[in-house]
């Protein structure tokens, strides 16, 4: 092995790295135009309210079961987990406030868009994945229409006022969650642990945790279509774009997560 | 054929997907109110060259002109102008099957607004009636179609709106050949009640005499022969000929080998 060889490993190293970052980069920006101009349909005739009312009710109301179920266990286990953990130094009184606004700030939303993330974002990717590759999307093109405007606006907009719906009907059945045990098994009176949820709940908390869903929404729709709309090769090609679109909308809803909370409550 | 501006006039079109080139340098004119087929093999650049023209492809050099107008040098407004007037059969049919099949046949329509919901629905019936099919297809999902319907109901929609230029890509692919001679059928039928301009895309040859007029072969991106459809197997041209009367042994076959 001659030196030259030894010298082109590292840098072989170095150049994956630097394509994936370029790729990175391009994606990137490829999403953030497709995202443009998605938006910029959103203002500009003709509208399809139709497909924006069957998107709000799939997004809304098929969600609502999936939601409600995550945010009543999360709400009793948060319970269960920090009466255990503060009776340790006996401030079990605290259970209340750290449900409620566990649930309100971070639980809710984030809890709510990885759910809707895994049912929605997946079923936008493969949907319009499979128009893609069965020409359904050239052929919306052939028959004077825009595919963006009438596949990925609506979507766009109904998650994004769908999701702060959910997440406030989340909100409410977690803190029943907590409420239910609280009273039911810790032996919490329910007029005080109310009482004392209340007094603690702050507008800024259940604010910032509708600010937030409606973000992760859009995020969910917008990595859902993306990933469906720019798939390629048939039934893999779909399965691919529905895996991509459920993890990136994944991640980018932690990431984001963290940015939110930083303007939100970051002094 | 009437008029000397051809409909659709290709010069030069070349288009690759990598280092493949699909397209080496397509010229082709298509004349009013013509039927023209074009023959190719799998990957010869047949449904490119189409898409191109439609401008669902942007291709890297080369000019489609409609009518004598260039359209790639058109704003996207007027492009949409002109493609209003063109249909197009998928070689799936590439129905939407999230929609009934009579919001099918009539979605052009119904996004231009030129006729209401309720229209739509009478519209749709005269359309699959044209096409041989019975009105209470319309209610039907595109799933619960056979592949013969399937394709019925995608030319009902491509004609419904009556356009200028109707394109076909492998209409009769997939169908047994009493139901693709009726598809051919309807389709020569079609085009000669609207007098449109039609540009059919087919590796079947009985379906190419049937539809055609006229004839090009598209060979490694380029066009290689065009002549009347009803000489195909009888041009001359060894190319052509090979692939008309489906030969193993020749130019093509040859290319194949080595």
């Amino acid at each position: 092995m001659n030196a030259s060889s030894l010298l082109a490993r590292p840098l072989d190293g170095l150049a994956a790295l630097g394509r994936a970052a370029l790729d990175l980069c391009r994606t990137a920006g490829a999403v953030t135009l497709f995202a443009l101009e998605a938006i910029s349909h959103a203002v500009r005739p003709p509208f399809h309210p139709r497909l924006f009312l069957r998107a709000f009710i799939e997004v809304a109301y098929f969600s609502l079961p999936v939601v409600g179920l995550t945010a009543v266990f999360t709400g009793m286990v948060l319970a269960l987990q920090s009466y255990s953990g503060f009776s340790r130094f006996g401030a079990e009184g605290a259970v209340a406030n750290v449900v409620v606004i566990s649930i309100t700030r971070e639980l809710g939303p984030v809890l709510a868009g990885l759910m809707v993330s895994g049912r929605i974002g997946a079923a936008f990717a493969a949907e319009i994945g499979t128009m893609r590759v069965t020409d359904q999307i050239d052929a919306l093109t052939t028959l004077s229409t825009d595919p963006v405007k009438y596949l990925v606006t609506p979507r766009l907009l109904a998650a994004t006022l769908a999701m702060p719906l959910l997440v406030l009907v989340a909100d409410v059945l977690g803190v029943m969650g907590g409420y239910l045990i609280a009273t039911l098994k810790l032996g919490f009176s329910g007029p005080t642990y109310l009482k004392s949820t209340l007094d603690f709940l702050q507008a800024i908390d259940v604010v910032s945790g509708l600010a937030k869903a409606a973000v992760f929404g859009f995020i969910v729709a917008l990595m859902g279509t993306w990933c469906g709309y720019t798939s390629r090769g048939g039934a893999q090609g779909v399965g691919g774009a529905t895996t991509t679109a459920v993890v990136s909308s994944s991640i980018l809803i932690l990431a984001l997560d963290y940015v939110l909370t930083e303007v939100f409550f970051a002094r | 054929m009437s008029g000397t501006v051809p409909k659709i006039r290709l010069r030069g079109l070349r288009k690759a997907f990598g280092s493949k080139q699909v397209l080496d340098g397509v010229d082709l004119d298509v004349m009013p109110g013509s039927s023209m087929v074009i023959l190719g093999g799998s990957g010869s650049g047949k449904s490119v060259t189409i898409k191109c023209i439609l401008g669902l492809i942007t291709p890297d050099s080369g000019t489609v002109e409609i009518d004598g107008r260039d359209v790639l040098s058109m704003s996207a407004r007027e492009r949409e102008a002109v493609l209003d007037r063109t249909g197009m059969l998928f070689q799936n049919g590439a129905l939407f099957d999230s929609l009934p099949v009579w919001e099918n046949v009539c979605f052009k329509l119904l996004a231009q607004k030129r006729i209401t919901r309720a229209q739509a629905r009478d519209k749709a019936a005269e359309a699959l009636a044209d096409v041989g099919l019975d009105a209470a297809v319309g209610d039907l999902s595109p799933a619960e179609l056979s592949g013969g319907m399937q394709k019925r109901v995608a030319l009902a929609r491509a004609i419904a709106s009556e356009p200028d230029i109707i394109f076909f890509d492998e209409p009769t692919t997939g169908l047994d050949p009493i139901m693709g001679a009726v598809i051919d059928g309807l389709i020569v039928d079609c085009v000669q009640r609207l007098g449109a301009t039609a540009v059919t895309i087919t590796h079947d040859m009985a379906s190419a005499r049937r539809i055609g007029d006229t004839a090009a072969m598209i060979h490694h991106g380029r066009i290689v022969w065009t002549g009347p459809a009803e000489t195909l197997g009888e041009t001359g041209n060894p190319l052509v000929d090979q692939f008309a009367r489906g030969e193993r042994e020749g130019p093509i076959a040859m290319e194949l080998r080595r």
